[in-house]
């Protein structure tokens, strides 16, 4: 029993990474129709400018968190504007392809300018706190995982249900052309959603530089993956889901760790997908909507 | 009040409008009729900024609003009800409404126009908290036409507001649209249902493949032996 609620406190820091990942994919693809499978790249850089905030300018976990987000937001409207824009109308094979230059673009681009090698977070970013309850470890970044985590996806259903941009966000994602019409911006309500997305990636980013401790330019392409696992288990599109997603399969991951063997966690998020694509195509929360005449 | 002058769309290769021209004075209803693939919603979309002209022009109340996004559009004081009504459907019937009035800012004007538009589709008031989806096909026409009038617009572009629904609903919905126009909403409607739409309209055109081939009043062209014969079955 202790060592299932172990895990399962475990799951939730991982799967509260996930999930903020996840709603930037989810986000992304509900507005435009676009894996963007840049999104775990963005993530990676996240870490980075964490990494740099942290060690060279000594700022504090919550001011570094800051500015990587910022720096994420600004990232993920510039890579749209460049890259994603023009394609619009395009197919969305050839978007998704650009996806994947752009992923190999930013991959390459930090290895270029912060070597290929393992970088690592100093160690007491967070206060090295740790308490034991009943035989459970919890230890203090933990907490501060899941607490930022809870904080982003409250300000985010904020902003997605009671905000001007939340409603035309909305508005755009059911149907641009009807969006249009209500004289909503459709490019700048694009342009706000990678910007959210994005800069809950870089969170994310920051959050596993000081969990883990260490990154490295590559360390996006394996959570960007499980993280579009979390987005199509949920439903694509649809914010809860993803949330849901995340913790899922944040808690299946450890499970499999602690109770199987840790190299199986990779293959059994995998096998997540193949089956919510054979079971239920639509994801836990996904509907199939009927038009009515 | 509205000006369009010989414009041309494309569609890649698809010629679908050609040197149409006409014009909507303040108050009226004019018409739009003709079969399917006329290019009746392409002229609206036209109009409202959606799809660029090749060639030609729109002008607003003097101004050229062809080479304007569809926001400032909006802004200027036309509203589209398109067709097959795109209420967004995981949204509440009054966050649909809201939407109508997103380019707003006075807070009790708005507020009146949710008691004006209320009283008109008490069904809507009823369902204000279900999503748009839940709704029939009539609430749902509606509710595009409520949330068209949010933005207080003042010439109203309608786009086959009686498609699929049953003729009494027509009936009903068609006596809306007068009543709008009469409390001073110039209205553009596009029909299929040509025996309804002149039955309403001051005037009227005629689209055939992409070329306006007729226009009068209403009374005129329902009377026409051409238009019976084409349109009104007999």
């Amino acid at each position: 029993m202790e060592q299932f609620v172990q895990q399962l406190i475990n799951g939730l820091s991982l799967g509260s990474i996930y999930a903020l990942i996840a709603l930037g994919y989810t986000m992304v693809y509900g507005i435009v129709k676009l894996i963007n499978f840049a999104h775990g790249d963005i993530f990676m850089v996240g870490a980075y400018v964490g990494f740099v905030s942290i060690t060279y300018f000594n700022m504090g976990f919550f001011p570094a968190l800051l500015i990587a987000m910022l720096f994420c937001a600004v990232l993920g409207v510039v890579i749209e504007k460049v890259a994603y824009k023009p394609l619009r109308n395009a197919s969305r094979i050839t978007a998704l392809i650009t996806a994947i230059g752009v992923s190999l673009l930013l991959e390459y681009v930090v290895m270029f300018f912060a070597k290929a090698g393992v970088r690592t977070y100093p160690e007491n970013v967070l206060p090295n706190l740790e308490m034991t309850i009943l035989g459970v470890r919890i230890t203090f970044t933990q907490v501060c995982i899941f607490a930022v985590t809870i904080a982003l996806v409250i300000l985010l259903q904020f902003i997605v249900h009671k905000t001007r941009v939340g409603k035309a966000m909305r508005a755009v994602s059911m149907d641009k052309d009807a969006a249009q019409l209500m004289g909503i911006n459709v490019n700048n309500t694009i342009s706000v959603t990678f910007a959210i997305g994005s800069a809950l990636a870089g969170a994310a980013g920051i959050l596993v530089g000081v969990y883990y401790n260490s990154i490295d330019p590559l360390m996006g392409i394996i959570p960007g993956l499980k993280a579009f696992v979390a987005a199509v288990f949920g439903g694509i599109g649809i914010i809860p889901g993803a949330m849901i997603g995340g913790f899922s399969i944040g808690a299946v991951e450890t499970m499999v760790s602690g109770y199987g063997s840790s190299l199986y966690k990779d293959a059994v998020a995998f096998a997540i997908l193949i089956l919510v694509l054979i079971v239920k195509p639509s994801g836990l929360l996904g509907k199939n909507t009927r038009e009515k005449v | 009040m509205l000006e369009i002058k010989n414009i041309d769309v494309f569609y890649g290769v698809i010629h679908a409008l050609k040197d149409i021209s006409l014009t909507v004075n303040e108050g009226e209803i004019v018409t739009l009729i003709g079969a399917n693939g006329a290019g009746k919603t392409s002229t609206l979309r036209t109009i409202s900024g959606l799809i660029r002209p090749a060639k030609g022009s729109v002008h607003f109340n003097g101004e050229k609003i062809s080479d304007k996004s569809v926001q400032d559009i909006v802004k200027k004081g036309l509203s589209h009800v398109p067709e097959g009504r795109h209420v967004f459907a995981s949204m509440t019937v009054l966050e649909n409404l809201e939407l109508g009035a997103y380019l707003r800012n006075d807070k009790k004007g708005i507020k009146e126009d949710f008691e004006k538009i209320y009283a008109r589709f008490p069904i809507l008031e009823k369902r204000s908290k279900q999503h748009a989806g839940t709704l029939s096909g009539g609430e749902q026409q509606m509710l595009a036409i409520g949330r068209a009038l949010m933005s207080r617009p003042k010439l109203l572009l309608m786009d086959e507001p009686s498609m699929g629904l049953a003729p009494l609903l027509v009936k009903e919905i068609f006596s809306i649209i007068e009543d709008i126009n009469r409390q001073g909403t110039t209205i553009l409607l596009v029909e299929q249902n040509a025996n309804m739409a002149l039955s309403i309209a001051h005037r009227a055109y005629v689209l055939e493949t992409g070329s306006i081939v007729l226009s009068g009043s209403g009374k005129e062209l329902s009377q026409s032996e051409e238009i019976k014969k084409a349109y009104l079955g007999g």
